[in-house]
């Protein structure tokens, strides 16, 4: 690899994408039916990640006699650090998957 | 090498350790090791009656990996300075990866 990768916009890595997304809002996924919304401050190659103004959404799944019903609960905070161990995927925000 | 760096700098702020069972233990940040393991000093636990089990504990040592989440004091974070320094260490893996 002679100069790619360095600094630059270009995408050699999967991490790289992550690089571009610093300073950006972010959606990531997380082990636990757990998504976060922030702002991407920091992150390193085991995906652990600094966010700022996060807001957490929960998913629960309530079994009623067999409906069930997925309710929600959110949570905020303004700086969070996240253990990369439970993360799953990093999209930018504007983009659904 | 970077997470630790940061945590060093947090040293003797108040923050809450999210663990995976959901426990949340607030306390002031005593010290911080390369696996992020961490020490915790003059602990509560958020919804103590939900979890009683550390009400007579005042120091925690906390090993890394069970941690889910850290959520730190915004003000004891210098914002542009992380993104740099992330900046710096994803250079670094690249050059390293070569």
């Amino acid at each position: 690899m002679a100069d790619t990768a360095e600094e630059g916009n270009t995408v050699a890595e999967p991490l790289d994408l992550v690089r571009l997304l610093l300073d950006e809002i972010v959606c990531v996924k997380l082990r636990g039916d757990r998504e976060l919304k922030g702002r991407l401050h920091a992150y390193d190659s085991h995906c652990n990640l600094v966010l700022g103004d996060v807001e957490e959404t929960i998913y629960v799944v309530e079994d009623e006699e067999g409906d069930d019903d997925i309710k929600t609960v959110s949570r905020k905070s303004e700086m969070l650090f996240v253990r990369g161990d439970s993360v799953v995927l990093i999209a930018p925000h504007s983009r659904p998957y | 090498m970077l997470f630790f760096s940061f945590f060093k700098t947090l040293i003797d702020h108040e923050v809450t350790v999210e663990l995976k069972n959901d426990i949340q233990i607030r306390g002031i940040l005593k010290s911080v090791d390369q696996y992020l393991n961490i020490k915790l000093e003059d602990i509560s636990v958020v919804e103590e009656l939900k979890y009683p089990h550390l009400s007579a504990v005042k120091n925690v040592f906390i090993r890394g990996s069970v941690v889910r989440y850290v959520h730190l004091p915004a003000g004891a974070v210098d914002i542009p300075l992380l993104e740099d320094a992330t900046r710096r260490e994803a250079a670094n893996q690249a050059g390293k990866a070569k």
